[in-house]
């Protein structure tokens, strides 16, 4: 639906409009968007979605939110028919138009929507439904105390009177809108929607090739293009020739388009534009290109191996500081030492990057499987010199995000390329171009040193982050807190441990990083949860037992910080997992368990890994996880959330490495880095904990637990303790 | 430039095209049949899986001068109305995530079970290799194809469930 901003303002006064209700973030949320360090203007109004019921009744949610396989859709829409007292099955959701000026925030990612939206949803639902009391109240001239709504129906009981929502709308639309902050919400033990599994909305069209996803985009006239950029990262084209690509059928134009700077990191390189994706990447072969590859062919993963072991080992910035690690390292029985390392790590979104854009000259048309829509607008807005408004940006289903299409590289590129085509073109990247153009997860080293003493009690906690940091390579050089991006859950650290230090320094490398499911808990969770279970291992304690020892909750416990765990509740998946997965009981020889419990995006997650190790090879036999992400709305999708985590933070455990030789990287197709296939794939259990408490994230959290869990099972099984990703037993002799 | 015939979901059709051109392009470029999917170009990912004469075969790998008078079936054809046990299964165990890749996925399981009603895991795990799902969804997609298959959804809760 198009919202004026009269509309907005004057909130469905237009005549005929229907009841229009902006969604309010709530008060700390708000806050929070307002003083985002990245130091945008503030929003100009604090709605993130709008309900609009029309007037016939009929109910929709236009949220600016992408759907990338995680059905927010579906779960959004739960929320809200839950206060509205409306059936689920009514909500249309509607993708939002790109106007940041009606909407707070558009992107989509951190596991947040569901975060975000719970309670602003929930009184957003509810106002529906008070105000359809109110105005039937007052149709009836009734106490509203008398009335009650469901199923989009307000009903006086005493009269057996009825109207429905859509009877109401019109006289609705004139009252006032309560004070959502005050507005009245169902108890949790009467929710009949949230909590309840509901099958997903956008299923139907994924299994017969109807939805269309950003590369489905299809609009009359359109061309396509590929991109051959330099495989060294910072490289240009030195030289080209395109005689031969040009005699290519379908082949219209060659190009060159010159590599852009920060906050789009394009690598610039030579445009091929043709009738088909096929031939366009025919004509993209035939090319002869010189590279002048720059400063960064010196780059290679053994000497930023190097360079980051190097880091590790050396005092840095310091972020955390409990007690006095250099005192009580005197006093320790027993010191462990022990070095884990992490290396880049590509998205592979199953669909390549895409887009299409059309720049008619006065204003522009985008297509684009994105997660920040908005960022799309002022990207393509100034490269044409047209206002953001100008430029229309649809929202597609996306094939897989995971942070990858936060950027705003390939709808730059796109949009050099429109500029020049005058036709609707579609940028296509190739796998080839996906996995070696890439922003890639950190490659990170981690010095840990820990100490029990002779009752087996921890006695200190010394963990020293090196890696390529994220907010290095964005921020600009005065802006810049390197260890910001990278520390995260580390600094978290929750077992008590008398004496603790967290201390990061940056190591410079020419590959772009950027944020990968669960972001730095990728490598933090695994350097935590593998350690604590080393000085388990040293104290002579079960590895359950002693998690659980140090998981306490002083009476007193607050939060440190929004990212701080509950104590309590990461106990609490603990031994639940534990439970389940029989912890207790001995397994054969050449069989382990192993567990790791980790709280990220505001869920608790613990994982037990059960593996069978034989000679240099292993097997992980079932895979048993508890989650407690606060109140749950769709149980399926958490489930579903949670297998597909564990699947993807395995392929990273178990297989894939981005490599680097000659500043480029080496892996260019599933080839060489091949995911985790069905044939690979573990049983997993998925144990839910009921909760209250407020929603927490789930596209993320599931990863971090996952190569600890299974590190942990191999030592187990086997006594080999595995500190580098992908895991690689030694060959037995 | 050739003349190509082909017979797509039961309908003729008729292309002027490169004889190399992989039939994946050919279906999404010119016939704009996009539910078939580009994943990487290599036979690697199994995105683009579609029927040539019940076999499953990669459309990034089949040259369309090769199909010659091979009836062509593709996610759109499997079923008029998602109605194909194997679509009502991939709903009823709530497969999809991103979805990207569930069609090939289909297509793959579809050319299973037609050759073998009742497969085993280990048969499954044979099929589907070449279907890459990088949300991860393999539990969900054994179970689903059991489903299909006939058994009670169970029946795959040795291995897969």
């Amino acid at each position: 639906m198009a919202i004026s901003r009269r509309q907005f303002v004057a909130r469905g006064a237009v005549a005929g409009a229907g009841v229009l209700i902006g969604v309010r973030l709530t008060g700390a949320l708000a806050r929070a968007q307002e003083s985002d360090a990245g130091a945008k203007k503030a929003p100009p109004n604090p709605f993130v979605a709008y309900v609009h019921v029309k007037p016939d009744g009929q109910i929709s949610l236009i949220v600016a939110k992408s759907e990338m396989g995680q059905g927010i859709k579906t779960g959004l829409a739960m929320i809200l028919a839950e206060e509205a007292e409306v059936d689920f099955n009514t909500v249309r959701v509607e993708q939002a138009e790109t106007r940041p000026d009606l909407y707070a925030h558009m992107g989509t990612g951190g596991s947040g929507s569901t975060m975000e939206n719970f309670m602003p949803l929930r009184r957003a639902g509810a106002t529906v439904r008070e105000l359809m009391i109110t105005a039937a109240a007052a149709q009836w001239n009734v106490p509203r105390s008398e009335c009650e709504a469901k199923k989009a129906t307000v009903v006086h009981g005493k009269s057996s009177r009825t109207l429905g929502y859509g009877e109401l709308v019109e006289a609705a639309e004139k009252l006032p809108i309560p004070d959502p902050e005050k507005v009245r919400l169902k108890d949790a033990s009467k929710f009949e929607v949230i909590g309840h599994s509901t099958p997903r909305v956008d299923i139907p069209s994924k299994v017969n090739g109807s939805a269309q996803f950003g590369i489905d985009v299809r609009v009359p006239e359109m061309v396509f293009a590929v991109v051959a950029r330099c495989p060294t990262f910072g490289g240009k084209p030195a030289q080209f020739d395109a005689t031969k690509a040009k005699a290519v059928a379908g082949v219209r134009d060659v190009f060159e388009i010159p590599a852009l700077g920060r906050d789009m990191f394009t690598a610039g390189g030579i445009v091929v534009v043709a009738d088909s994706t096929w031939a366009a990447m025919k004509g993209r072969d035939a090319l002869q290109i010189r590279w002048d590859n720059g400063a960064a062919a010196s780059e290679s993963t053994g000497a930023l191996r190097e360079a980051l072991r190097a880091a590790a080992g050396k005092a840095g910035k310091r972020v955390r500081n409990d007690g006095d690690v250099d005192a009580a390292a005197a006093k320790s029985a027993k010191r462990v030492d022990a070095v884990y390392e992490v290396p880049f790590l590509a998205h592979a979104t199953m669909e390549p990057m895409n887009i299409t854009v059309h720049a008619r000259g006065s204003d522009a048309e985008v297509w684009a499987p994105t997660q920040s829509p908005d960022w799309v607008q002022r990207t393509v807005a100034q490269i044409l010199g047209l206002e953001p408004a100008k430029v229309t940006v649809h929202t597609t289903l996306m094939g897989g995000g995971f942070g990858r299409r936060y950027m705003a590289d390939y709808p730059a590129e796109a949009t050099q390329i429109a500029k020049v085509a005058g036709k609707p073109v579609q940028l296509v990247w190739s796998r080839e171009d996906d996995m070696t153009h890439d922003f890639y997860r950190p490659s990170a080293c981690h010095q840990m040193r820990g100490a029990v003493d002779q009752h087996g009690k921890p006695l200190l906690w010394s963990h020293t982050i090196a890696s390529t940091s994220i907010g290095a390579w964005w921020d600009p050089p005065d802006k810049q807190a390197p260890e910001k991006s990278e520390v995260g859950g580390a600094e978290q650290m929750p077992y008590a441990v008398p004496n603790v230090r967290l201390e990061y320094n940056p190591v410079a490398s020419s590959v772009p990083p950027l944020w990968w499911r669960s972001v730095e808990h990728s490598f933090n969770g695994f350097a935590v949860e593998s350690f604590i279970d080393e000085l388990a291992a040293a104290a002579g304690q079960d590895a359950v037992q002693f998690r659980k020892s140090l998981l306490v909750k002083p009476a007193n416990w607050k939060p440190k910080g929004d990212d701080d765990p509950d104590p309590a509740r990461l106990r609490a998946v603990l031994e639940l997992a534990a439970a389940k997965a029989d912890w207790s009981k001995p397994m054969p020889k050449g069989r382990g368990r192993g567990i790791a419990a980790y709280a990220s995006f505001g869920s608790y997650f613990a994982e037990v890994a059960e593996v069978t190790v034989k000679g240099s090879d292993f097997k992980i036999d079932r895979i048993v996880v508890a989650v407690d992400c606060g109140q749950i709305v769709n149980p399926e999708s958490v489930r579903s959330q949670a297998e597909g985590a564990i699947i993807y933070g395995l392929s990273a455990a178990l297989k894939n490495e981005i490599t680097i030789k000659n500043g480029a990287v080496e892996q260019t197709n599933f080839d060489g880095y091949d995911p985790i296939r069905i044939n690979e794939a573990p049983p997993i259990e998925v144990h839910l904990v009921p909760s209250t408490e407020d929603p927490g994230g789930m596209g993320e959290p599931a990863l971090p637990p996952i190569a600890p869990a299974v590190a942990n099972a191999i030592f187990a099984a086997s006594g080999q303790r595995l500190r580098k990703l992908p895991f690689q037993l030694k060959p037995v002799a | 430039m050739s003349a190509i015939h082909l017979l797509i979901n039961n309908s003729a059709h008729h292309v002027e095209i490169a004889p190399d051109t992989p039939l994946l392009w050919v279906l999404r470029d010119k016939l704009n049949l996009t539910g078939t999917k580009y994943g990487c170009g290599m036979g690697l990912c199994g995105s683009c899986t579609v029927h040539l004469d019940g076999e499953a075969v990669r459309a990034c790998q089949t040259p369309v001068s090769s199909v010659g008078a091979k009836k062509i079936t593709t996610i759109e054809g499997l079923s008029a109305d998602n109605t194909h046990p194997v679509q009502l299964a991939w709903i009823a165990e709530q497969v999809p995530q991103c979805g990207y890749c569930q069609c090939g996925q289909i297509m793959s399981a579809a050319a299973l079970l037609a050759k073998t009603p009742h497969p085993t895991d280990d048969q499954i795990d044979a099929a589907m290799v070449g279907n890459l799902c990088r949300c991860g969804l393999y539990q969900r997609i054994r179970r689903a194809i059991h489903r299909a298959s006939g058994s009670d959804g169970s029946a795959g809760a040795g291995k897969g469930a």
